[in-house]
């Protein structure tokens, strides 16, 4: 996909109607760059701050979803759609395990909580890792060597199923997520920055890291970047890559179910069809970071948790999609390999 | 019964036939030169040893053990290295990651510093790029990062497709030196090659494969001198 947009892109920007189109594309985002700015000036800077708090926070679970995406696009070079209601089928697991282990809103902000918590925390995980291990296995691993179109519609209609399965599970309706955290915070600026904003930027900060170290030092983080580059070549050496890659697709579902318990527990809601949208929006961030590239997804997250945050607060909601999109357009046709996105002699 | 023993395998890409019952066997201490021409099975024949392709009838036997239907993650542990064709290094990894990739399946870590040198050794230019992007390597330091590569794993037989092509002929003469240098160290060498003359000239023993069959064998010379090989790969 990548490389065919590439040639499309060649041949447009360096045609005289594409410079012109570079210029007015150009002039466009300074514009709005410029009226974005005028409005924060004008709303002064303790709304700023709180729209910043609002936008980093966002941009964490954004980071956690977008980062399966581009793993598994790392490996495989396979677009998930269905990573996005993974998303959405760990919130519903985690509001399940809830009771179960002894959380209900009457134990809000309480010491007790952390514990039973993370333990909620773990067994979503898990879980949301088994499920995308059984997809991988039932529905992608026997279309590896299929035209690429058909693991992407295969990845399509599973986005559908999981919906599906979600549908039958809680109805159409939102469903609500008990408000376990402190609602407290702390007043810095004239910005309120709440205990939920820190729990979620220091949650997933950790999973993240913790991620980037693991794929950077572990034996599967070697095999996983050596499949990425030649599957013959990896079994040669001695590696299993279908291990390998259920491991990815395990890993991708782990952050999923993370960021699914983290955005119940921010939001305190949920609501079965959740994923395509936050899906669209992770996916945007990946490929805004440079799809396959961790890091790149973790600041391609941020970024567009904080424009949508800055959006909403300081212009029309309703177009926050519509800019989305737009910036996933002007990636794509003028930086395909994203901010961070690795050029490389591919021989 | 050699270290390997190939026994009537007929291996299949769909509904086209690669292979029909190709049987070779390798001794330890052999160079064993595989030669025939494009299209001939070569490359299919070291993939199904290898385990990337596998035979639906006949037998693939390593040192004692059968490794027919094991797949090629398992067979590189039992002992078999294989340099493939196109050199398939990882381009975005250094020279040295590389090499490392090739240790990946060895139980013996503490033997790793000296077979780098080994490698450092048979190719000095490797050491000179040791920090190089393996994509960025010219072709001929592609092809000796990819017998590198294999060698890591201290293969207990070294299979390499095609090690001259594309080569200088000066290059190609340092790959033929180290070659036998490494079955001097003791590795027995599965060699193809298009290259005739020169693989037949360091084989102890080779095999001559034309549409997936075996049509000849013999040991290095006597093909050399057989009037039908200096015909169809000599150009005599
Ligand atoms: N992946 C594949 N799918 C279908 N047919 C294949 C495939 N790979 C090889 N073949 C066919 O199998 C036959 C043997 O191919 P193979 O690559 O083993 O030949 P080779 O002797 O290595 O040739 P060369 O010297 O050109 O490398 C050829 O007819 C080839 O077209
Ligand atoms: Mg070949």
């Amino acid at each position: 996909m990548v490389g065919s947009l590439k040639q499309a892109r060649i041949a447009f920007v360096e045609a005289p109607i594409g410079r012109l189109v570079n210029l007015l594309v150009i002039l466009a985002v300074l514009y709005v760059i410029f009226i974005l700015a005028m409005k924060v000036v004008g709303q002064g800077p303790s709304y700023f701050l709180q729209i910043l708090t609002f936008g980093v926070a966002n941009g964490a679970i954004y980071a956690l979803v977008a980062l399966g995406y581009t793993m598994v696009y790392g490996i495989i070079e396979l677009i998930n759609f269905a990573h996005g209601d993974l998303f959405t089928l760990g919130g519903f697991i985690s509001v399940f395990l809830l009771p179960i282990f002894g959380l209900d809103a009457s134990k809000a902000g309480t010491a007790g909580i952390i514990l039973p918590l993370l333990a909620v925390f773990i067994v979503t995980m898990l879980i949301c890792g088994a499920i995308n291990v059984s997809i991988e296995r039932v529905a992608y691993r026997p279309l590896r060597r299929a035209p690429r179109l058909a693991p992407l519609i295969t990845a399509v209609g599973m986005s559908f199923v999981l919906e599906g399965v979600m549908f039958l599970w809680k109805g159409p309706f939102n469903v609500p997520y008990p408000n376990l955290l402190p609602t407290t915070g702390f007043v810095i600026g004239g910005a309120t920055i709440g205990v939920k904003d820190i729990f979620v930027i220091v949650v997933a900060g950790i999973l993240m890291v913790v991620l980037a170290l693991f794929v950077s030092r572990s034996r599967l983080g070697k095999a996983m970047r050596a499949t990425a580059q030649d599957q013959d070549a990896t079994e040669l050496m001695g590696i299993d890559i279908n291990r390998t890659i259920a491991a990815t697709f395990f890993i991708g579902a782990v952050l999923a179910g993370a960021g699914g318990t983290i955005f119940g527990l921010y939001y305190n809601t949920m609501v079965f069809d959740l994923g395509f949208s936050a899906g669209l929006f992770a996916f945007t961030a990946a490929v805004f970071g440079g799809i396959g590239n961790i890091q790149g997804a973790a600041l391609g997250g941020l970024l567009i948790g904080l424009i949508t945050a800055l959006w909403d607060g300081y212009m029309e909601s309703t177009w926050t999609q519509v800019i989305i999109f737009a910036i996933l357009i002007l990636v794509l046709v003028f930086r395909p390999t994203g901010l961070l996105g690795m050029r490389v002699p591919e021989k | 019964m050699g270290l390997l023993d190939v026994a009537g395998i007929n291996v299949f890409y769909g509904r086209v036939q690669a292979l029909r019952g190709v049987s070779l066997s390798i001794n330890p201490g052999e160079i064993v030169a595989l030669i025939g021409s494009n299209g001939a099975g070569k490359t299919t024949t070291l993939r199904t040893i290898s385990g990337l392709n596998h035979a639906t009838t006949g037998r693939v036997v390593f040192d004692g053990r059968d490794i027919t239907a094991v797949p090629a993650h398992d067979v590189v542990r039992a002992g078999i290295g294989h340099a493939p064709e196109g050199r398939r290094l990882f381009p975005r990894m250094i020279v040295f990651d590389n090499l490392m990739m090739g240790t990946y399946a060895r139980k013996d870590r503490a033997g790793i510093p000296a077979d780098v040198a080994r490698v450092y050794d048979l190719f000095p230019r490797l050491k000179e790029r040791t920090k190089q992007l393996a994509g960025t390597l010219s072709g001929g330091e592609q092809q000796m990062l990819a017998i590198g590569r294999a060698l890591m794993a201290r293969p207990k037989l070294l299979m390499l497709d095609e090690p001259s092509l594309g080569l200088a002929p000066i290059l190609c003469e340092t790959i033929f030196r180290v070659l036998t240098e490494i079955n001097a160290q003791g590795t027995p060498i599965l060699l193809v090659e298009q290259n005739a003359s020169k693989a037949l000239d360091i084989a102890h023993r080779a095999y001559v494969l034309e549409t997936g069959s075996i049509v000849q064998t013999g040991t290095g010379k006597e093909l050399l001198s057989s009037p039908d090989v200096q015909r169809a790969y000599l150009g005599m």
